[in-house]
C-alpha cells in the first residue's frame, strides 16, 4: 500500500453541513427564516469551497499520490477486524465531491426562493443539509462501511424529503415506497459487504482495515473466487439506489417531494451513488466478467425501458424522472462495459443538465400555481424567458447535441460500448438516445410552445421566478454547455482530460482485469461516424418531437389513435409494472403477513402460546400450590414435621 | 440401675415429641411458644449428652447459644402475641390468617 497524505480539511467538508443541519434542526422555529436559509447555504458553500481547496492541492501532487486521507477515530477494532471513521479523497471522490457540493449549493440557493412561503422552511433546510452531509460521507468515506453509512443516510434523507409534505397521503406513501424498495437493495449491499469481510479477514494482518478501499484493492486477488457473487450483491444495492430494473419503481413516485429535492437527490446526486459505488469497486468488478455483463445489460435495458415510459407521461416531473432512470441506465452501461470514467463523466454532466431541467420545471410549476400536468401548460416561452432558455439548453444537452455537455459523455459511453464489442447494447443505447431527444422535445413543446391551456385564473398568475431561482438556473445552464469540455475525446483533438484525471483510480482495475476498455478498438473513423450518427439521431428526435407536438397537435392525436390506443395505454401505465409487483409481491406479502405472520405467529404463537401460555402455566401451578398456603399455622408445622421426618428417614436408610 | 447415655437420649426424644405434638395440635399461640421451648430444651439435653460423651466443650457452647436464641424468640414471640391480642382479642392461631388472603 502506498502512503497517503493527510488532509484534515476533509472532515470539515463533511461535517460543515452536519453542523448546519444540527443548528437549524434543533433551534428550528427559534431561528429566523432568513438566518436558517442563509446558514444552510453557507455550510454547503463552505463545503464546496473546501472541496475546491483540497482539489487544488491535489492538482499540485503527482497523479500517483493524489489520495488524501483524514482518519478521525477507530470505530471497530476487534480481532483483526478494523473499521475507521475516516475520509479519503482521490480523483474519483474529488469529482463527486465537487459535483455534489457545487450543485448542492446552487440548489440550496434555488430553494431559498422556491420554498420561501412554505411552513416547513427550516425543517426543509435542515433535511437538505443533512442530505449533503450523508452524501459527502458516502462519497468521501474511507472504507466501504463508511460509504454504507452515507448510503443509508441519503436513503433516510430521501425518505424524509419525499414525504416532506407529509399531510398528503400520496406523499407519505411515496416516501415509504422509496424506503422499502431501497431496503431490498441495501440487503444485497450488506450481504456483499459480509462476503467481502469473511473472504478477506482470515488473510489480513491485524490492524489492516478489511473494508478500506485501499486495502481491498491491494488484496483484490483474494476476492477473485467470490468476485461474481460480491459484484452481483453490491449491484443489487446499486439497482435500488440508482433506480435500475427491477428496483427503479420508487424513483418516479419520489417526485412527490418538493422540486429542489427531485433535482438534488433524485436526479443529480443521490441516485448516482450506485454508479459511484460500482466505479469505486472497479477493482472488484474487473475480476468478474459475469457481473460486468449483468451490470451492462441491466443498464442498457433500463435506459430503453424507462425511455419508452417517458414518451407517454403527462406529468412534467414524471417525464424527467423516467428520463433520469434512463440516464442512470447509461451510467450503469458505461460501468458494465468497463468505461468507469465515462460513467462518472456522465454522472457529472447529467448532474448539471438534469438538475437544471428539474429546477427549471420547478420554476414552471411555481409559475403555474403548482400545476404539473403538461396538457394544461403551453405557451410559456414568452412569459418565462429565463426558464425557457435555460430549459432549452438542458434539453439540448440531454439530447446529446454537439457541443453541449451531454454529447460528450453520452457519445463516449456509446463509443466505449461499441468498441468493447457489445453491438447489441450499443443499438439499445443508441435507440434510447433518440427516445430521449424525442420525449424531451415533447415536454418542451407541450410546456413552452403553442397556446396556454390553463384556466384564466392560473394564467393570470404566471410570472417569472425570483432571482434566487433564476440565477442558479443560468449557472447550471452554463455548466450544461461547458461542463463536457473537460472531457473532449482525443479523436476530436481534445485532451480527454477527464478520463486521464480518473485514470489512476481505474488503472489498477484495468491492469488486473481482462475486460472492457483494455480491449478498446482505436478506430478514429468509426468514432467520427458514430458521433455524427448519434448527433444526427438526437437532432432527428428533437425535430420529430417538435413537429408532432407543436406544428399540429392533431398529429399527436392521430398517432395515438394509430397506435390503436393499446401500446400507448401500456406506456402511459408504465407497463403495469407497479400493478405486477403489487400482484406478485405486495398482495402475497400482505396475505402472508395477515394469515401466517400476524394471525399465526404473532397472535397465535407469541401472544397465544408464549405470553398467555406462560401466564396460564403459572396460574395452573399456582392454583395447586395455593392449597398449601391455607393460613393454618398448625398445618405448616405438620408439613415441616412430616417433611423433616421423611428427610431424616431417607438420610438414615439411603446409607 | 446405671443411668446411661441412652436414657438421656430417650428422655430428650420424648421431650421433643411432646413439644412437637403440642405445637401441632394446640391452637393457643402461647402454648405453642411453650412447646417450642420444650423442643429447644430437648436439643439442649442432646448437646449436653454428646459433649460429655466426646469430652468436647463445643456442645456446651451450643447450649449457651440455644439459651440466647430461646430467650430472644420468647421475647419477640410474646411481644408479637401481646400486640396481636390487643388488636384481635384472641391468640387462637386458627383465627389468624390475615396474611393468607
Amino acid at each position: 500500500m502506498e502512503t497517503h497524505a493527510n488532509e484534515t480539511l476533509l472532515r470539515w467538508i463533511v461535517l460543515a453541513p452536519l453542523l448546519g443541519a444540527a443548528v437549524i434542526g434543533l433551534l428550528n422555529r427559534r431561528l429566523p427564516r432568513r438566518v436558517a436559509g442563509l446558514l444552510a447555504c453557507a455550510t454547503v458553500g463552505l463545503s464546496f469551497a473546501l472541496s475546491v481547496v483540497v482539489f487544488l492541492r491535489m492538482l499540485g501532487l503527482d497523479p500517483e499520490h493524489r489520495r488524501l486521507t483524514d482518519i478521525l477515530a477507530s470505530w471497530v477494532a476487534y480481532g483483526n477486524l478494523r473499521i475507521d471513521i475516516g475520509f479519503a479523497m482521490d480523483q474519483l471522490s474529488a469529482v463527486m465531491a465537487l459535483v455534489v457540493t457545487g450543485v448542492g449549493f446552487l440548489i440550496h440557493v434555488y430553494s431559498l426562493g422556491y420554498m420561501a412561503h412554505d411552513d416547513g422552511f427550516r425543517r426543509f433546510f435542515a433535511y437538505l443539509n443533512l442530505f449533503i452531509f450523508s452524501m459527502m460521507t458516502l462519497v468521501l468515506g474511507e472504507n466501504l462501511v463508511m460509504l454504507f453509512v452515507g448510503w443509508e443516510g441519503v436513503g433516510l434523507c430521501s425518505y424524509l424529503l419525499i414525504s416532506f409534505w407529509f399531510d398528503g397521503e400520496a406523499n407519505a406513501v411515496a416516501g415509504k415506497k422509496a424506503f422499502v424498495v431501497n431496503r431490498i437493495g441495501d440487503f444485497g449491499f450488506l450481504l456483499g459487504m459480509f462476503l467481502i469481510g469473511v473472504t478477506l479477514l482470515p488473510h489480513l494482518a491485524p490492524g489492516e482495515g478489511a473494508f478500506s478501499f485501499a486495502v481491498m484493492q491491494h488484496h483484490a486477488p483474494l476476492l477473485a473466487p467470490v468476485a461474481t457473487a460480491i459484484g452481483l450483491l453490491l449491484f443489487l444495492g446499486a439497482t435500488g439506489k440508482s433506480a435500475q430494473i427491477p428496483l427503479y419503481i420508487w424513483l418516479p413516485d419520489a417526485m412527490a417531494g418538493p422540486t429542489p429535492v427531485s433535482a438534488l437527490i433524485h436526479a443529480a446526486t443521490m441516485v448516482t451513488a450506485g454508479v459511484y459505488m460500482i466505479a469505486r469497486m472497479n477493482f472488484l468488478y474487473v475480476l468478474t466478467p459475469t457481473a460486468m455483463a449483468v451490470v451492462a445489460a441491466v443498464g442498457a435495458a433500463t435506459a430503453i425501458f424507462a425511455g419508452t415510459i417517458a414518451l407517454a407521461q403527462n406529468d412534467i416531473k414524471k417525464v424527467l424522472a423516467y428520463s433520469t432512470v434512463s440516464q442512470l441506465g447509461y451510467m450503469m452501461l458505461a460501468c458494465g462495459v468497463g468505461a468507469f470514467a465515462m460513467g462518472i463523466f456522465h454522472v457529472m454532466t447529467h448532474a448539471f443538465f438534469k438538475a437544471l431541467l428539474f429546477l427549471a420545471s420547478g420554476s414552471v410549476i411555481h409559475a403555474m400555481s403548482h400545476e404539473q400536468d403538461m396538457r394544461v401548460m403551453g405557451g410559456l416561452r414568452r412569459k418565462l424567458p429565463v426558464t425557457w432558455w435555460t430549459f432549452l439548453v438542458g434539453t439540448l444537452a440531454i439530447a446529446g447535441v454537439f457541443p453541449l455537455a451531454g454529447f460528450f459523455s453520452k457519445d463516449e459511453i456509446l463509443w466505449k460500448t461499441w468498441s468493447s464489442g457489445n453491438t447489441v447494447l450499443w443499438v439499445i443505447g443508441f435507440l434510447a438516445a433518440g427516445l430521449t431527444a424525442f420525449y424531451m422535445m415533447r415536454l418542451v413543446s407541450l410546456t413552452f410552445f403553442g397556446t396556454n391551456r390553463a384556466s384564466e385564473e392560473v394564467r393570470h398568475h404566471i410570472h417569472e421566478s425570483p432571482a434566487t431561482m433564476t440565477v442558479p438556473l443560468v449557472i447550471l445552464a452554463v455548466l450544461s454547455i461547458v461542463g463536457g469540455w473537460v472531457g473532449i475525446p482525443a479523436f476530436m483533438g481534445g485532451g480527454a482530460h477527464f478520463e486521464h484525471w480518473l485514470e489512476p483510480v481505474f488503472a489498477g482495475g484495468h491492469a488486473a482485469g481482462t475486460h472492457g476498455a483494455a480491449h478498446a478498438v482505436h478506430d478514429t473513423t468509426m468514432e467520427w461516424i458514430l458521433a455524427g450518427a448519434s448527433v444526427a439521431w438526437g437532432v432527428l428526435g428533437l425535430l420529430l418531437g417538435w413537429i408532432v407536438y407543436t406544428r399540429r397537435l392533431a398529429v399527436a392525436e392521430a398517432g395515438r389513435r394509430f397506435a390503436g390506443g393499446l401500446p400507448y395505454r401500456i406506456l402511459e401505465n408504465k407497463y403495469y409494472v407497479d400493478e405486477a409487483y403489487d400482484g406478485a409481491f405486495i398482495r402475497p406479502g400482505y396475505r402472508l403477513s395477515r394469515t401466517v405472520l400476524w394471525k399465526g405467529i404473532d397472535a397465535g404463537l407469541i401472544d397465544g402460546l408464549l405470553v398467555n401460555g406462560s401466564a396460564l402455566a403459572v396460574a395452573v401451578v399456582a392454583s395447586v400450590l395455593r392449597l398449601f398456603q391455607n393460613g393454618m399455622v398448625r398445618f405448616y408445622a405438620w408439613s415441616i414435621t412430616v417433611g423433616l421426618t421423611v428427610f431424616v428417614l431417607y438420610l438414615s436408610f439411603s446409607g | 440401675m446405671e443411668v446411661t447415655m441412652t436414657h438421656y437420649l430417650v428422655l430428650a426424644a420424648l421431650l421433643f415429641l411432646t413439644g412437637m405434638t403440642g405445637f401441632i395440635v394446640r391452637r393457643n399461640a402461647i402454648v405453642m411458644l411453650m412447646c417450642v421451648e420444650l423442643m429447644l430444651a430437648a436439643t439442649n439435653i442432646v448437646f449436653a449428652v454428646f459433649a460429655r460423651a466426646h469430652a468436647d466443650g463445643g456442645g456446651h457452647v451450643f447450649i449457651l447459644m440455644n439459651f440466647a436464641i430461646a430467650a430472644a424468640e420468647a421475647a419477640i414471640g410474646l411481644a408479637i402475641l401481646v400486640e396481636i391480642y390487643r388488636r384481635r382479642r384472641t391468640v387462637n392461631v386458627d383465627d389468624l390468617k390475615a396474611l393468607m388472603e
